[in-house]
């Protein structure tokens, strides 16, 4: 009898391997290892709620934006990262878990969200900072996950990079006006990119040398690229696109090394990375209080609709 | 005359949306669920563009000399003509979604009746805008019985927004000189016509919401001669922070 059960787990784990190995998608119907699910379920709902947390930061600067256009750029920007977060979450149900619980995984600290975004920002070229380097960072991350192996994740990606390179493009845009306006405004700048370029490199996480997950998602082919060429690729053009509009990167151990086509990077604080991800960075207390407080505040409206839904469904 | 009247006519329609648009925007990450906090930055972001088209018509009117973000970030308090409701804070949700119920039924019909203005701009502002409204004020519609007519607390705050924010209707309808200027020429609206059917139409709203309009009484008044409640010279300290702290700044 145990025998048998484990032939079947067996079994499942042969097609899922195979299927992973001729570069097939992995469906929502598809049988597939526990493991897998798991690591999805764990890294869709991070990205999830990075998107929605992510809101927070940026739309502490809406009422401020410094004319319409800026605000009705700014406003569309976070207006598509809950977006992004709902195809996420629907992604995310697709493997057995629904919104409600994923929120409260949040909420208890059982799932994280970006570090980045517990960050303060403090001035209107932190907004520039941010669409150009963070979103500029998860574009890179993103890109290489079109190619993930879980169809609806994948298919997720491609919608959201299409966006995404939009909020890229137009951070650098507030970035290079600010840069050719007044000598505030550049110090404002240089201020703001003092301040994002190194947590925007942690985002890509640790070293390949202590990156505790990467095992089996290369394996399952969830994950195409390691930590440390995914981050590489975003220096090498965001060092470019900082010269060209007069921008120093805060690297004095910067270089271009011609060996290999790549910029070196300085050493990364890590500590600082780990005392973030532990609870401990600027904003961490803030960002979660407020999702819960704005989630139980919201609590009588949810409840409401679905009232009125029974009284309808009980008319009909 | 009829230049000043139709300058200062697109002031007060500018700056509705304008003000309504910073108060909607303020949901950004707030709203009771994901979707919601959505089609509220969507409705924000239909009224920065009418905002916007209005306030670089009223710029032209003028020669241009001062660009529509002129007006929006370098007025004063006594400057601007938005109704009072638009400026309120938002309160709960319910008190939101009333607000909007009110407010996008007045600009359904309004700017149904503006789409016959003999001026080209106007007219063109109102067709676009008015198929943004249809859905705002579906959407708002929808809230309003959902909330009415749901949980018992749900009732309790709906019934209290409107009772809150029912002073604030009748200036929608207030008409002045200007009104009555830009009527004779066939440009603007007469908004004493339209009172009745916005009655009826949020009269049938509260029935099918099981809510309640409060007896006629008291309403409150001054945009149209630029007085207003003492909240709006917070949100334009708020709104015009980075244009006056650097005066010589290009965004
Ligand atoms: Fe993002
Ligand atoms: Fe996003
Ligand atoms: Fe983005």
């Amino acid at each position: 009898m145990e025998n048998k059960e484990q032939t079947v787990e067996e079994e499942i784990l042969i097609n899922f391997e195979k299927k992973i190995e001729n570069g097939d998608s992995i469906e929502p119907k598809d049988k597939m290892p526990d493991g897998y699910r798991r690591h999805l379920i764990r890294q869709i709902s991070q990205h999830a709620h990075s998107e929605v947390i992510g809101m927070q930061p940026e739309s502490n600067w809406i009422t401020r934006a410094p004319t319409l256009r800026a605000k009705q750029i700014l406003l569309a920007k976070i207006q598509d990262e809950g977006g992004h977060g709902l195809y996420l979450y629907g992604a995310a149900e697709t493997l057995g878990i629904s919104r409600s619980e994923l929120i409260e995984q949040l909420h208890t600290g059982k799932a994280k969200y970006s570090n980045i975004f517990n960050y303060p920002v403090l001035t209107w070229a932190d907004i520039g900072a941010i669409g150009w380097l963070v979103d500029g960072a998860a574009i890179v991350n993103q890109v290489s996950l079109q190619r993930t192996s879980y169809g609806p994740y994948s298919r997720a990606m491609v919608r959201i990079c299409k966006e995404e390179s939009f909020h890229q493009r137009q951070g650098y845009e507030i970035m290079a006006k600010m840069m050719a306006g007044t000598k505030e405004q550049q110090e404002m700048a240089q201020d703001a990119m003092n301040r994002w370029w190194w947590p925007s490199l942690m985002m890509f996480g640790p070293h390949d040398s202590s990156s505790p997950h990467s095992g089996n998602a290369f394996k399952w082919k969830i994950k195409r690229h390691s930590n440390d060429e995914l981050r590489h690729k975003f220096i090498d053009k965001t060092v470019q696109q900082a010269q060209v509009i007069g921008l120093k990167i805060p690297d004095k151990d910067l270089k271009w090394n011609e060996k290999n086509g790549h910029y070196e990077h300085g050493a990364i604080n890590w500590y600082e990375f780990h005392k973030v991800i532990a609870g401990n960075g600027p904003c961490n207390k803030q960002r979660m209080e407020h999702h819960i407080k704005v989630h139980n505040e919201g609590k009588w409206v949810r409840e409401a609709a679905e009232a009125h839904r029974l009284k309808k469904e009980r008319q009909n | 005359m009829t230049e000043q009247s139709l300058y200062n006519y697109c002031l007060r329609m500018g700056d509705n949306a304008l003000i309504l648009s910073y108060r909607l925007s303020e949901w950004c990450s707030n709203g009771p669920m994901l979707e919601e906090d959505l089609a509220l930055t969507n409705f924000a972001l239909d009224m920065i563009g009418r905002a916007q088209a209005i306030l670089k018509y009223a710029s032209e009117l003028q020669g241009g000399v001062k660009t529509e973000d002129d007006l929006a970030y370098r007025r004063s308090e006594r400057e601007y003509y938005n109704n009072l409701i638009t400026e309120l804070p938002n309160g709960d949700f319910a008190q939101t979604i009333v607000r909007q119920l009110f407010i996008s039924a007045f600009e359904f019909y309004f700017f149904t009746e503006l789409q016959k203005s003999n001026n080209a701009t106007l007219l063109a502002i109102a067709v676009k805008t008015l198929k943004e409204v249809k859905y705002h004020l579906m959407h708002a519609t929808d809230w309003v019985i959902r909330l009415g007519d749901g949980t018992t607390e749900s009732h309790k705050r709906m019934q209290d927004a409107i009772n809150y924010l029912w002073m604030f209707t009748g200036e929608l309808f207030e008409m002045d000189l200007i009104d009555t200027t830009l009527i004779e020429k066939g440009i603007g609206v007469d908004l004493m016509l339209l009172q009745p059917k916005w009655h009826r139409h949020i009269q049938q709203v509260m029935y099918d919401a099981t809510l309640q309009l409060p007896e006629e009484g008291f309403m409150q008044t001054g945009s149209r001669k630029g007085i207003h409640t003492e909240y709006l010279g917070h949100i334009l300290s708020e709104m015009q922070y980075l244009q006056r702290t650097y005066p010589d700044a290009i965004w």
